[in-house]
């Protein structure tokens, strides 16, 4: 009952978003990409965030864009996130926003701003997960 | 800009309910007390302090509690109590759920869905949480599915905003931590706070960093803790013992719930519930003798200041530096020691800025009185600077 959450969190699986974790697994970032008014969103849902259309489609995206803001987490939310590690805001090219991290640099380099691109990481036996490295570094 | 609403709710809400009771219980670290024993106490106090007895009460408000958490929190409070109100509503909205339920339990009285309200919120987050709910709690903030998989604490999402803000405006962390000091030399002068020795902000900027750039002085206390207020209708308050203190605005804003789907880190729906309670009351920003701000991190305190009209956007830093906030400042703020250094149960947390501000306004706050204090702000948020209500709180009838 005391024993610490030592497992990564998992997204939990949904019908609506498996387009997404499938593109990660093949080491792509994929969007909903509305075709009433040609936007993209993020994160997934039944209709369109900008006009509330609902043909909405999977595309693969540049994945690359900007740290909006981070911080470096000290002190780790469990003892399967080794800390310190960066929790980030990235503004995509495509323009939607997503929470990820930036991976592959001394957390102290990182500065709102950076361009970054997006590489996929192991998370628990089924996810690949969506980071970014700063784009120089690549 | 946000439709600010109808003008028409102003004249049927400003003015026409005042807060007649009021009481905290002890805080700080509780333990052996249950959430529903500090919650029943503060409500028998408050009901106490208002003149009245538990017959006249045919309202309940409260707030779930995390580490106690019932299905019918309320109701069970009513059972409890043997109250049988008319009534009866747990409100969720995190931090903000204190002043959103001021604001229905206001409306409820002036449209006459009840006549006598106490609102009582309570929890032991400090004693009564497991190591293992603690996680769940903390893990449990943000998008399960695209937010909660990177990690982020509570503090994490918090410094996506001071950082933010720090990149835009040239804030900087001693103006942060400024607001840690200031809010102590406040609590310093409450023989009720958690904490009550006097910090610099040398010390703010030694302590350990949690997530950069908020140190653990930046960031709230967690305590255990009740409060609770007795609310009436104007003309009823005018026969109860203590001066009345009026509603005369209330106003919300809700801009999301993910930090990551913000329509901005640096300015807030704080913003649209202040310009509501100010259009409500008819004040305005300098009228205000005093502000209680949701202060769960310093950084919420510096963009709420802003947001609330009390200086401009991006000069929140410099406002500080002026030491506005201090005890004896233009604006003093947080004046029992705000969530930083009072205490800080959970939901509960902003009664406590409440029951101040009442002592405030009848003119009973003893050493850390602000003279002849008229008017006052009093503001919580929910989420990660995602639910907002503001009231403007008088002691005298426009």
């Amino acid at each position: 009952m005391n024993t610490p959450e030592i497992a990564k969190i998992l997204p939990p699986d949904t019908l609506l978003s498996r387009p997404f974790w499938e593109g990660c697994r093949q080491q792509e970032l994929r969007l909903q990409h509305c075709a009433d008014c040609h936007q993209f969103q993020f994160y997934p849902r039944i209709v369109c965030s900008h006009c509330d259309g609902s043909d909405l489609s999977w595309r693969k995206v540049t994945g690359k864009g900007r740290v909006a803001s981070f911080t470096i987490v000290r002190r780790g939310i469990s003892r399967a996130y080794e800390a310190p590690y960066i929790v980030a805001l990235i503004d995509l090219d495509e323009g939607p926003r997503m929470m990820s991290s930036v991976v592959g640099t001394e957390p102290e380099t990182v500065t709102i701003g950076d361009i970054v691109e997006v590489q996929f990481n192991q998370w628990g036996e089924d996810y690949l997960m969506p980071v970014f490295q700063k784009l120089e570094q690549i | 800009m946000a439709n600010l609403g109808s003008t028409n709710n102003a004249s049927k809400l400003s003015g026409k309910v005042a807060i007649v009771g009021v009481a905290d219980t002890e805080v700080g670290v509780l333990p052996d007390r249950t959430p529903m024993e500090l919650c029943v106490e503060a409500a028998l106090k408050a009901i106490g302090d208002a003149g009245l007895k538990k017959s006249d009460i045919d309202g309940i408000l409260t707030c779930n509690s995390m580490v106690q958490p019932l299905m019918y929190h309320a109701e069970a409070m009513a059972e409890y109590l043997q109250i049988f109100p008319r009534y009866c509503m747990a409100v969720g909205a995190g931090g903000g759920t204190t002043f959103t339920a001021i604001h229905h339990a206001a409306s409820a009285i002036a449209t006459g869905m009840a006549d006598v309200i106490v609102i009582s919120m309570a929890d032991t987050m400090r004693s009564g949480l497991s190591r293992e709910q603690a996680l769940k709690v903390q893990a449990s903030t943000g998008h399960p599915e695209f937010e909660q998989p990177y990690g982020p604490t509570v503090p994490a999402y918090y410094a996506l905003i001071a950082q933010a803000h720090m990149a835009e405006f040239g804030t900087t962390q001693e103006q942060l931590a400024a607001i840690a000091v200031s809010t102590r030399q406040h609590a310093a002068r409450n023989p009720a706070a958690q904490m009550r020795d006097l910090i610099t902000v040398e010390d703010v900027l030694a302590s350990r960093m949690i997530a950069d750039p908020l140190h653990l002085l930046d960031c709230s206390l967690v305590s255990d803790g009740g409060s609770a207020i007795v609310m009436c209708s104007a003309e009823r308050a005018a026969d109860l013992p203590h001066d009345p203190v009026y509603i005369l605005g209330a106003g919300e804003g809700h801009s999301h719930e993910h930090i990551s789907a913000a329509r901005s880190l640096t300015t807030s729906a704080a913003k649209e519930a202040g310009e509501r309670a100010y259009n409500m009351s008819g004040l305005k920003p300098s009228d205000m003798d005093f502000a209680q701000l949701y202060d769960c991190f310093t950084p919420t305190v510096l963009v709420e200041l802003e947001d609330l009209g009390f200086c401009a956007k991006g000069e929140g830093g410099a406002f500080v530096d002026s030491g506005a906030l201090a005890p004896g400042g233009s604006l003093p703020v947080n004046t029992h020691g705000g969530l930083l250094s009072h205490s800080h149960p959970g939901n509960p947390g902003s009664m406590f800025a409440l029951t101040e501000s009442v002592w405030q306004l009848r003119h009973t706050a003893g050493e850390r009185q602000i003279p002849n204090a008229r008017h006052g702000l009093v503001h919580a948020q929910g989420g990660i600077m995602s639910s907002h209500t503001a009231l403007i709180l008088s002691r005298e009838v426009n």
